[in-house]
Parts: structure tokens; sequence; C-alpha cells
């Protein structure tokens, strides 16, 4: 929907989205430089790593692309 | 629609089993999950300012995109039990569960957008009780409303018991803290934004659901060697039952774990239940009609469809997964309610199947991916509710105060009830929730009887919309003795087990086929009582029906549209990919 000021719901997506792929990704690689003691099911793939990386760019682009001031 | 199996019963052997905690967070993800609450009590302060008549609390303005619309029309149905339950019930019945997702919606919100929207649409509705105020009158409207409003409160109790319960169990929560920061954040977005913050913070959960869930499936296949080898492990722990076949063992009975039929499935859940649930229940159709226009409003069912299809890889294929890597040949890891209640009796402490999605979470998710499926889980309970509590706000203001003890007040005074009942219907739902704390069977009573509902008045609905010889005492009586034997033949399997051969066509059908069946029947009792009744009253003029029957309503053309701007279209690539996916499966 567009009203004259409001903000797009995808530009508060882009943002969580940003904030939680920094998250995860910082929570990945303090997990591959210093390995838990009990490793999950499949570690070697570090899905924190690359998950937090995809979050990172969906969220840039969603924030770019529908930030305040420019129609999307 | 919700699961219907024993996760109603689940949560009671889970609360006293809860003594020690299925996953342990990390601060990162605590941090993930308090982001989330903050984001969407922030965007429902935000979006105050933009609530200010009651076009804008109850319809969202009318403004909404096809896919803003169509994503929330899709996240309120993705309520509190949706996706545990569902993935439970993929454990335990195979890909079976996945009708509930293909032929248990794809055709009916295919139906919705083409042949239904432009009713709902054209007649300016507020609400679907309000559409049968307008096509029956009064007292058909007065007992849809008061149904569908206490229903849904009530239903909105046991959703958000059951959460907590959930949380009790997969976090260690305290009960009493999980119902009550739960609900206060959702009342407060309604409160403040009501509609439209609701369906705001819905696509946020939406998108939400997806990136917690999805990463389970993605590396459940890696593990288990694609899809392929996830069969071949499934078949090597249970080679006598097929866990991964639609359609291929329901020629009978006793050919499926689910104890049910092709006729159960197609004509009592594809034809009535799903109908019904997708076309008429106004938590998901609410989310339609606050479209900008009427193309949009008709694509959004068929947005929600597309997804709709793919919601199986996110919830049914984790209960596969557990069928695969968690079990062992010839040996369940998780299971049934009952059997866990019997362990618990001897101390030993069992999962039951509501638990494959966490279990499968913990299995593969470190700190921060466990968060963000964490916030998963919240989201879908907090859409769900969400949804419930704004649509009973709309149905309260408009079809129950409005139409019965205020006719005349100002736009400003309806706003501000529709706040008020938000709130209300908040406290009400937490009651519910803290008398099933007390009094778990409720649970079962009340699920079963938001089912009575629905099945007739799709037949009702649909009469009014199609048949213009429908009069209002035919729409009235039929949805009362549609509503009425639903809850006899409930009643009666209830008192005379046995009876279930009579209901469900078989002695051989197990609780899911009745539901189906007395669904079926239900329906038809509705539709033939209204054809008689009808044809014994006196029916509307053409120009009384303008705008709200098939046949007396001038439908926009879309022929001046490109092929791939028109609903029609899209109508044919969901119905298509639909028949693929079924043949695939079979």
């Amino acid at each position: 929907m567009h009203r004259p000021g409001m903000l797009s719901i995808w530009f508060f997506i882009g943002l969580l989205l940003l904030a939680y792929g920094v998250l995860i990704l910082g929570a990945g690689i303090s997990d591959y430089v210093s390995p838990p003691p009990h490793p999950l099911v499949l570690a070697e793939l570090h899905a924190g790593i690359w998950w937090g990386g995809l979050l990172i760019a969906m969220g840039l682009f969603y924030t770019v692309k529908f930030r305040p001031g420019r129609n999307g | 629609m919700q699961a219907i199996t024993d996760v109603s019963l689940a949560p009671a052997l889970l609360l006293e089993a809860a003594s020690e905690t299925l996953l342990r967070l990390s601060p990162v993800d605590l941090i993930i999950i308090v982001l989330y609450f903050l984001t969407v009590l922030g965007i429902g302060f935000y979006l105050k300012t933009y609530t200010k008549t009651g076009e804008d609390f109850f319809l969202a303005g009318r403004e909404m995109t096809a896919w803003v619309a169509g994503l929330s029309f899709l996240a309120a149905n993705l309520g509190s039990l949706e996706l545990m339950g569902w993935a439970g019930n993929a454990y335990q019945y195979g890909i079976l569960a996945a009708h509930w997702y293909w032929i248990g919606a794809i055709p009916a919100m295919v139906f919705l957008a083409i042949v239904m929207i432009p009713f709902y649409y054209i007649s300016k509705t507020h609400s679907v009780p309000g559409y049968l105020k307008l096509r029956f009158g009064e007292p058909a409207r007065a007992l849809s409303a008061i149904s569908f409003g206490l229903m849904t409160v009530l239903m909105s109790g046991i959703n958000m018991y059951a959460m907590a319960v959930v949380l009790k169990v997969v976090l260690g929560w305290d009960i009493y803290f999980s119902i009550w920061v739960s609900s206060i954040t959702v009342a407060l977005y309604v409160t403040l934004g009501g509609l439209l913050s609701a369906i705001f913070n819905e696509v946020l959960q939406f998108v939400l659901i997806w990136l917690g869930a999805l990463l389970i499936s993605i590396i459940g296949l890696v593990e288990a060697g694609g899809w392929r080898g996830m069969v071949a492990r499934i078949h090597t722990n249970f080679p006598t039952q097929d866990y991964t076949h639609i359609w291929r063992t329901l020629g009978s009975f006793q050919d499926n774990p689910m104890g049910i039929n092709w006729v159960g499935i197609v004509f009592g859940l594809g034809a009535v239940i799903s109908m019904g649930y997708w076309t008429t229940d106004f938590l998901v159709v609410q989310r339609v009609i606050s479209a900008k226009d009427l193309r949009s409003a008709k694509l959004a069912p068929l947005i929600g469809a597309a997804f709709k299809m793919c919601v199986p890889f996110i919830v049914i294929l984790p209960g596969l997964l557990g069928l695969a890597m968690l079990d062992t040949p010839g040996h369940h890891f998780l299971v049934g309610g009952e059997a866990a209640a019997e362990a618990l009796t001897h101390g030993q402490v069992l999962h039951t199947y509501d638990e494959v999605l966490p279990i499968m979470l913990a299995r593969y998710c470190g700190p921060g991916l466990m968060g963000l499926g964490i916030t998963a889980l919240i989201a879908g309970f907090m859409s769900g509710m969400a949804g419930n509590v704004s649509a009973f706000a709309t149905v309260w203001t408009y079809d129950i105060y409005r139409a019965m003890f205020r006719k005349d007040a100002t736009d400003a005074h309806y706003v501000s009830m529709g706040r008020w009942c938000t709130i209300g219907g908040v406290l009400v739902s937490i009651g519910t929730a803290y008398l099933a704390l007390h009094a778990h069977s409720i649970m079962d009573y009340v699920q079963e009887l938001f089912s009575f509902f629905i099945a007739p008045l799709f037949g009702t609905v649909l009469l009014g919309m199609l048949w213009k010889r429908a009069t209002g005492p035919g729409g009235f009586w039929g949805l009362l003795a549609g509503t009425l034997s639903a809850i006899g033949m409930w009643a009666w399997v209830k008192t005379v087990p046995s009876a279930v051969r009579y209901i469900a066509l078989s002695p051989a059908a197990k609780p899911m086929a009745e539901n189906m069946f007395r669904a079926l029947w239900s329906g038809l009792i509705c539709a033939s009582v209204t054809v008689l009744v009808s044809l014994g009253t006196k029916p509307k003029t053409d120009a009384e029906l303008a705008g709200l029957v098939y046949g007396c309503t001038e439908i926009p053309s879309e022929g001046h549209l490109p092929l791939w701007q028109r609903p029609i279209f899209w109508a044919g690539v969901v119905s298509l990919a639909f028949v693929a996916i079924q043949i695939v499966f079979w």
C-alpha cells in the first residue's frame, strides 16, 4: 500500500533480516573459529555462516530497495 | 486449518514431562527473539498514526497490494499448532499429511479467487456474516456472527495455551510468562494498528517462518542423501508401511496409517472442509477483502496458493526426515500421546510426534540459527492469534455490536469499540488458556466445535452466491440444520463409538476420517435444507440481489489486460502445478 510518507513493510523486513544476518553470521564464525565440544550433525557445513550471509544479502536488498523516500 | 491429531492431547502430557527442556538457547538466540518482539511492537506503534477510520482499522483501508494481502492470507493460517502439529502428523502418517496443503487448500483457494471473491468484494461487505446479512437477512448473520465470534476467541485461547506449553517444553519458559508476554504483544500491536498492523506483521512473520524453518529441510536432505536417500531410509526402517505416496494407499481405510480412504480425502477434505475453511472463515477472507481493487483481491488467494503448495517443504518434509533419520528399523523414536502418557506412569519420558520439528531443529541448528528457528515458531503462533483477534474485533463491532446494540454511532466510536474489543478478546482468550490449563479436555472439545460451523457455512454462502432462488429463511434454516446435524453426529459417536461405521461408512475409520465424513454430511444437510426451504418461500427480486449473486451481478471484465496480468491465467498456472504435484507424489 502507498500512503504519503508511510514506510513499506518490506523496509522493516529488510532491517530485521540484516540484523539477524549479522548476528547469525557472527555466531557461525565464532563456531568455526572455536568449535563447540559437542558439534551438531553436519556441523562441517557451517550453516550459520552461509545462512547468515544469505540473510544479510536479503536484508540489504529490501532495505535499499524500499528505503524511506523511494517508492518500491 | 489447525492440525486435528493428538496435538490436542499432547500439551497436557508434555506439561507433566517438562522437567527437562529440549533446547538450550545461547545469548545470541535470545537477542534474536527479543529483536523480533521489539520489531512487531514497533510496527504497531508506527502504524497507529495511519489507523484513524473504521475502514483503516477493520479493513486496513482496503489498500493492500495483492502480494501483501496474499502473504498475510496465508500467514494468518499458520497458527499456533500449524507448524509443529503438521510436522508431527507427517512423522505419524507420512506424506499423506500433505493432502491438507494440497487438495485440502489449493482447489479451495483457486475457487475463492475466481468464483467467490467478486461477490465479497463487489458487495463491499466488511465480513462474511455481513455478506449473509445482505444476502439472507439478519437471522443468518446473527447465527454466523455469534458462533464465529465465540469460537474465534476460544480457539485463540486454546492456541495460546498450546503455544505456552510448547515453549515450556522446548525452552523451559514459565507457562504464565509465555501466555502473558505473547498475548500482551499481540493485543498491543492489533489494538494500535488494527488489521493494518496485523497484516504488516503477518507478512514479516511469514518471511521469518520460512527463513527459520527452511534450513532444517535443506540440511536434513543433505544428511539423508537427497529425496531418494530419504525415501530409501524410510522404506528400510518400515518396509511394510508406505509413508511416501499420497494417493496410492487410499484405496481402503486399512491400507494407510491415517485410516482414511480417497472418498474422505476428496469429498470430505477437498470439497467441504477445505472449501469451508478457505472461502468462508473470516479469519482468512478478511485479509483478501482488504485488497486495493478487485484484481488484487482475486490475485491474493492465488499468490497464497502458490506458497501454500510449497509449505510442505518446511512442515511435512521435517516429519519425513524424522522418519528417515531419527528412527531405526521397525522402531519409532517418537511416540503418540497415549504411549507417552503410559510411559510417564512408569517414570519414563518419551518424546511425542509433535516434538519432531524442535528435535530436528536441535539436530542441525547452532547458536543464532536456533534463535531464528524458535522465532519462526513464535511468529507462527502470533500470526495465527493476531488473525483470530482482528477478525473477532471486526465481527463483534460490525455484526454484533452495531447490528444489535448501537446502529447509528459515529465511525470514531466503532473504531474505539474495535480497540476495546481487541483487548477484551485477548482477555477472554487468556481466560480460555487458563481454563485449558486446569481442564485439558476442553482443548479437544473447542477444536471439534470449531469444525462444526465451517462445513454448513460453506453450503450457505455458496448457495447464496450461485443460486438466486435461495431465500433468507432457506439460508438461515440450512445453516442451523447443518450446524446442529454436525453437533448431533459428533455427540452420537462420542456416546456410541461404534456409530462411526454409519458416519464414516466403515468400522475401520479413524478420527480423521470421521471428521471428514461428518463435514461432508453436514454440508449436504445444510444444502438440502436450504434448497427445500427456499423452494417453499418467496425469493428476492433480481434488483435486490445485485452485487450479491451470480447472474444478478455485473463482474468487471479483464479482457483488456495482457494475459499474464489476468487472475484466471494464474489460476490456471496454479491448478496445473497442483495437478503436477499430485502425479509426482502419486
